[in-house]
């Protein structure tokens, strides 16, 4: 599964956005998203998610449970 | 009230005890008496003080620093650094209301080449214009290629601006070195603890190396992080000033002791500044009903840190897209719409002959208070009293009391006039109030005050004034200030002492909790 940013609760502070070991976040329409076939869930990189754990709004990066679980390509 | 869950998760984490390290911390290099002990007046407001000779030639021309030149020189916040490293329970930065003011809070961001444009364009416009901040609205320190792109390309487009940065301190010893080769004048520090069983009641969390950290040692990890930040910053001969917002019942006394720790690394101004805490910001703190302190309560704590170093008093807790002269806020003017589409000319010359003009007016003032202190030569009296002054700057009694959007405070005694702070009494977003409640607004934030001194006043705010025991005073308008205090309160002394009248002291007075903007 991936994470996935409530676009109603993303204050846009872009704090997420350079925490990512995958560069799965960007900008879109005034708000930040996540490209779920790059999140990893930070698996392999750190202990916590990095964007859960840098966001000042609870509860706004959640699991996407529509998300298959992230397979590496190679 | 998910932030507030968060706070006693946090509280109840395993409690480890303070080492020895936070033990030397506090004692590191003394207690400060060595420098600035003995001082009674407030050096920020009178002027040099007990600055040394080069810290006043930086700091002079800064509004923020400097009582005396908050009312000739402006300054500018660029809303470059969104992103936070951490949670303080007096921030909230989902709500972004355009018509208040408070730290945090900004209407757009810009991107550091927006950000360089507009402080052209703002330079332009206002030549008095001598400082550009990066305040957030996250912290500068955890946008560090925002904000130094930003630095960097405004220092080469108008190398007469003074830089400079304001942080929470996380992340400050990791680019210490970057603020000192981009020669960023000064830096303020947000330092509200120095003790982690004070600060896990503030910061619910912090981001560091990569971890959510909660709690006691996250308190602990920001307290030795702000300190070596503040040393390393010293060392080097940059200008550091403390911010810290007083909290009662959580750091109100403590602060006296960060007050020491601050100046004992080398701080030069510390700015004790009343919490904001409206319900409405959705705050922890507004959400828990936790309260700021009152004018009296401030007022005593700055008091009581004086002596130990400069204190600020000015402060006006400002967005971080601000732009102007302290109190007011043109930032509307400057969108980034609009400086896309303004001619923008920078003009060295025409700001040169603007700040030398100031210094002229400047230099008037300073004689005007000099001859005004005489008027007190030879009284003797333990009286002290608070006066209220509405101005529209330049140091003069020179704005209409219904017109008054906040006042200048003064303590007055035969030693002379310390500038103590400023109460606002603006009536944006008051949630509800109607017009007819503005004069009991008004009392209740000057009620400390044995006079006001306006340009000019109506006729039923007199009365009521009078009623409330507060003494209007117009016969100095567009008078200096302190000069004008002077001969009132040598007249005061003299009816005490003709028994005209009975000193008593006033009673307390409320420090508005809403937003600031300038209509």
């Amino acid at each position: 599964m991936a994470y996935k940013i409530v676009k109603s609760q993303c204050t846009a502070c872009a704090a997420c956005e350079p925490e990512c070991p995958n560069n799965a976040i960007r900008e879109k329409d005034g708000t930040f998203i996540i490209k779920p076939e790059k999140c990893t869930e930070c698996i392999g990189y750190f202990d916590d998610p990095q964007c859960v754990a840098v966001c000042p709004v609870e509860n706004t990066c959640i699991i996407d449970a529509a998300c298959p679980r992230y397979q590496a390509t190679a | 009230m998910r932030q507030a869950i968060d706070v006693s998760i946090g509280v109840m984490q395993e409690m480890k005890p303070l080492d020895k390290v936070m033990q030397k911390m506090a004692e590191h290099k003394g207690c400060g008496m060595s420098a600035g002990s003995g001082k009674a007046s407030c050096g920020s407001a009178a002027g040099q003080g007990d600055l040394a000779p080069e810290v006043w030639e930086k700091v002079k021309n800064h509004p923020c620093y400097s009582e005396e030149a908050h009312h000739h020189y402006a300054r500018m916040h660029v809303a470059v650094a969104p992103s936070c490293n951490m949670q303080c329970n007096y921030c909230n930065r989902k709500y972004d209301c355009a018509n208040e003011s408070r730290p945090g809070v900004v209407s757009e961001k810009l991107t550091p080449q927006q950000a360089a444009r507009k402080v052209l364009a703002v330079a332009s416009a206002i030549p008095q214009m001598t400082v550009l901040g990066i305040a957030g609205p996250g912290d500068p320190l955890a946008n560090p290629e925002k904000t130094f792109k930003t630095f960097e390309l405004i220092s080469k487009a108008a190398p007469d601006i003074k830089l400079c940065l304001s942080t929470n301190g996380l992340a400050l010893p990791d680019h210490v070195d970057t603020i000192k080769n981009l020669n960023v004048d000064h830096v303020t520090i947000t330092i509200n603890m120095i003790d982690p069983e004070v600060g896990a009641e503030i910061y619910p969390w912090i981001f560091y190396k990569h971890r959510r950290i909660k709690g006691r040692e996250a308190a602990k990890i920001l307290a030795e992080r702000q300190l070596q930040g503040l040393d390393m910053l010293t060392e080097r001969g940059i200008l550091c000033k403390v911010n810290s917002v007083m909290i009662p019942g959580i750091n109100d006394r403590h602060l006296v002791d960060v007050n020491k720790a601050v100046k004992s690394r080398g701080a030069f101004l510390h700015n004790i500044m009343p919490l904001i805490s409206s319900p409405e910001h959705g705050t922890v703190f507004g959400l828990t009903g936790q309260r700021g302190p009152s004018a009296q309560e401030l007022k005593d704590l700055q008091d009581s840190c004086e002596g130990q170093i400069n204190m600020m008093r000015h402060c006006r807790q400002c967005r971080a897209d601000a732009v102007g002269l302290l109190g007011e806020d043109r930032s509307a003017e400057f969108t980034t719409e609009k400086i896309m589409a303004m001619d923008v000319s920078y003009d060295a010359d025409t700001r040169k002959a603007y700040q030398q003009m100031v210094e002229q007016e400047r230099r008037s003032k300073v004689a005007a208070r000099q001859d005004g202190l005489s008027q007190l030569a030879g009284e003797t009296s333990d009286i002290r009293v608070l006066v209220a002054v509405a101005t529209q700057g330049s140091g003069r009694i020179n704005e209409h009391f219904g017109h008054a959007r906040e006042f200048q405070v003064y303590e007055l005694s035969t030693g002379g006039a310390k500038f103590v702070g400023h109460r606002r009494v603006d009536l944006y977003c008051r949630g509800g109030y109607g017009e007819e409640d503005l004069l009991p607004t008004v009392i209740r934030a000057i009620n400390d005050c044995h006079a006001v001194f306006v340009a000019k006043i109506g006729g039923c705010p007199r009365g009521e004034l009078i009623q409330a025991g507060i003494e209007p005073v117009d016969r100095y308008a567009h008078e200096f200030i302190e000069q004008s205090a002077f001969a009132w309160f040598k007249g005061y002394l003299d009816r005490v002492k003709r028994a005209e009248i009975r000193h008593a002291a006033r009673g307390d007075a409320d420090i508005r909790q809403g937003a600031y903007v300038v209509a």
